[in-house]
């Protein structure tokens, strides 16, 4: 199994420094397969609260996106027994399991491996500011190869802070306009957002545009993921299932988040 | 003024009020302030001792739709009102002196009563320009609101101008107007909003003080929940229709002639707290719902502007022209978000291409090009991913990690 990695530096790297033609060479000569640096290893990247609360906000935004679709203006079903009534139950239950993941995703910020801590979202250092321009040129086609990262890399994950912004938004007015029908609890926890979003309807309207800026981002990533999977070869996509990243030691030692003690780590 | 010492109840039997007509009355206002039936004997018995509450009404910047709600009072009708529980010393729209004797009764009113009377505001109270938009006798409408408030037992703001400015500061508006709140905030002040408000409301506001001798309870904004404590949509007769999917979907089609939900015409029900549905108006005959309109929001704050358009479930978008609906606008993001996608993932596939020219599979024979090495003689392809190191110590070479550091600590 992997191993995860202790936050001590990095081990001086004893292989190959890139600019050196000399140790070029030798790379070169080794063909990347079977040496240290080429090798590759599998790391546990995503833990799991991160898979789980990933999969649960998409089955919940599936389910939100579409009873909160009907809710606004009703499609599909015929009218007659409980069908408004019964759509919005659902919509509600499925809130608070997106309420349930959000919460733990939150605390898993603070108590998760270093792909899922905060610090891989928010730049707290140069190299991973500068890092966004690079990852946005590399998507502008004005750059030829891709940052090293194990994680997330850092274009992607400020666009998650984005996402997470929207997704409390939308918890906020979510649950404020549920509080209109005069939950107690609801009133007194959510009862100030309509002052801030301009009365009920200026917050309907926001919980409204929210779902189709998710919508629109859904897409993107969906795509993004797909597209850095085939370009990286490290798993991307299957890691979100199995939490495991396929990465060289060369680039694991390169990576802006990598850096770690990788010698028992199985192949 | 008259300072009627008898009780109301002799009034009101002088007026030919019957005890029966009498004790419906205070059924319906315990009714209406969601009191237990038991208290229907008690404000009866309040109110035959109580004395008459001097009142005087003022009338700023508005349409008079609430004298006219007021004029359609019912239990007690609008004569027993005005003669027998309040003394209604000052309206401009129904009092019979004029000019000066007008004038006279106001300043009698409110020195003779000092912290005794009732002072009623209907209409919105400009602000701009010194508040010349709107005079009295001389005075600008602003400078009586604060004199004859700041004396008063109680304020009752009486519809949405009142309340919050209403339809004179809807989109702005000229002339500055505001809600008596926002001109005398020290005053105690009871918001009755609506367009116009309802009438049992302001006397069931006032049954309630001569009862118990306090005013009723109020929400934040200074609107008694008794009446505004809940959604129009939850106390609606036409709720069931919601909630079973059976809506309106054009005026006058089947839904309509049945009575369904007037959701999908834009009702504002679902955001607009008052009692309609269960006070109704003009002697409990109808409200909008129940003759068939979906209701406007006009008991909300800033409800011209909040809750336009009337007939569209949403607000048009801030910036966006208001034939456009949030939708079009939320499927054109999409739309697009799709087509730069389309695009994008056009390109690259071109650029997958040339980075492996010969066709290769992308597996073992890009490996090489993990390692990143350098262009060498005789080296790799000149388009292999080879491009990090031969940039050499160029500080956006962000892969190369030349320090062997790891950006953030786990």
């Amino acid at each position: 199994m992997a191993v995860m990695p202790a936050p001590a530096p990095a081990p001086a790297p004893t292989v190959l420094l890139p600019s050196t033609p000399a140790v070029a060479q030798e790379v070169r000569r080794d063909d990347g397969i079977g040496t240290p640096s080429g090798q590759r290893v599998r790391l546990y990247v995503w833990e799991v609260p991160v898979r789980l609360t990933h999969w649960l906000t998409f089955f919940s935004i599936v389910v939100l996106s579409v009873t909160g679709g009907y809710i606004a203006s009703p499609f599909l079903l015929p009218p007659g027994g409980a069908v408004m009534s019964t759509v919005f139950a659902i919509h509600m239950g499925a809130a608070f399991v997106f309420l349930a993941s959000g919460i733990l995703r939150t605390y898993w910020l603070f108590a998760g491996n270093r792909f899922s801590s905060w610090r891989a979202f928010v730049p707290t250092n140069r190299r991973h500011l500068a890092e966004i321009i690079e990852q946005a040129k590399w998507y502008a086609f004005l750059r030829k190869d891709l940052p090293r990262v194990v994680g997330h890399n850092a274009l992607a994950s400020g666009t998650y802070l984005v996402v997470f912004f929207l997704f409390l938004v939308q918890t906020l007015t979510g649950f404020a306009l549920a509080s209109v029908h005069g939950n107690a609890i609801e009133s007194a926890l959510f009862g100030w957002v309509p002052l801030v979003t301009g009365g009920i309807q200026g917050m309907r309207l926001i919980h409204h545009l929210i779902m189709w800026v998710i919508i629109g981002f859904a897409i993107h990533h969906v795509y993004s993921a797909v597209l850095v999977d085939h370009w990286e070869k490290t798993g991307v996509m299957s890691s979100i299932f199995g939490g495991y990243k396929f990465i060289t030691r060369r680039d694991v030692q390169a990576a802006r988040d990598g850096g770690m003690d990788l010698g028992d780590i199985e192949r | 003024m008259q300072t009627a010492a008898r009780g109301l109840e002799a009034l009101l039997v002088e007026r030919g009020v019957s005890r029966r007509a009498f004790l419906k009355f205070t059924g319906s206002m315990a009714a209406a302030l969601s009191l237990p039936r038991s208290f229907g004997p008690r404000i009866a018995e309040a109110l035959a001792t109580a004395p008459r509450v001097p009142v005087v009404w003022l009338e700023g910047q508005d349409c008079a739709g609430n004298t006219e709600s007021f004029l359609r009072a019912s239990h007690p009708t609008v004569s027993e009102l005005v003669l027998g529980i309040l003394s209604v010393d000052y309206h401009e729209t129904i009092m019979a002196p004029a000019g000066a004797a007008a004038e006279k009764s106001l300043s009698d009113t409110i020195t003779a009563h000092p912290n005794g009377y009732i002072a009623v505001v209907e209409g919105a109270i400009p602000t701009a320009e010194n508040g010349i938009f709107c005079t009295v006798a001389g005075s600008t409408f602003e400078s009586i609101v604060h004199e004859v408030t700041t004396n008063a037992l109680v304020t009752i703001a009486v519809g949405s101008c009142a309340f919050d400015g209403g339809l004179p500061r809807a989109h702005g508006g000229p002339t500055g107007a505001v809600g008596v709140k926002d001109v005398v905030p020290n005053a105690k002040v009871i918001n009755l909003p609506g367009c116009p408000m309802n009438v049992q409301n302001l006397t069931a506001t006032i049954v309630h003080y001569l009862t118990f001798g306090q005013f009723p309870a109020t929400d934040t904004l200074g609107r008694p929940l008794f009446a505004y404590g809940q959604l129009i949509h939850d106390q609606c007769e036409r709720r069931a229709h919601f909630d079973s999917g059976e809506y309106v979907l054009a005026w006058g089609d089947e839904g309509h002639r049945q009575g369904w939900c007037l959701y999908r015409m834009g009702c504002k029900g679902p955001e607009t707290f008052s009692n309609c549905p269960t006070a109704r108006f003009n002697d409990a005959t109808s409200w909008p719902v129940k003759s068939g309109h979906g209701c406007v929001g006009c008991a909300m704050p800033d409800f011209w502007d909040q809750m336009s358009p009337f007939y569209r479930r949403l607000p048009s978008v801030p910036g966006a022209p208001s034939s456009v609906t949030p939708d079009e606008i939320g499927l054109g993001f999409v739309g697009a978000v799709g087509a730069l996608t389309a695009l994008h993932a056009g390109a690259s596939y071109v650029r997958a291409r040339r980075r492996s020219p010969e066709g290769a599979s992308e597996s073992e024979t890009s490996s090489p090009s993990d390692l990143r090495e350098p262009p060498a003689p005789g080296g790799p392809p000149p388009l292999s991913r080879t491009d990090l190191p031969a940039q050499g110590g160029d500080g956006n070479d962000l892969g190369s990690g030349r320090d062997g550091t790891h950006g953030q600590g786990a």
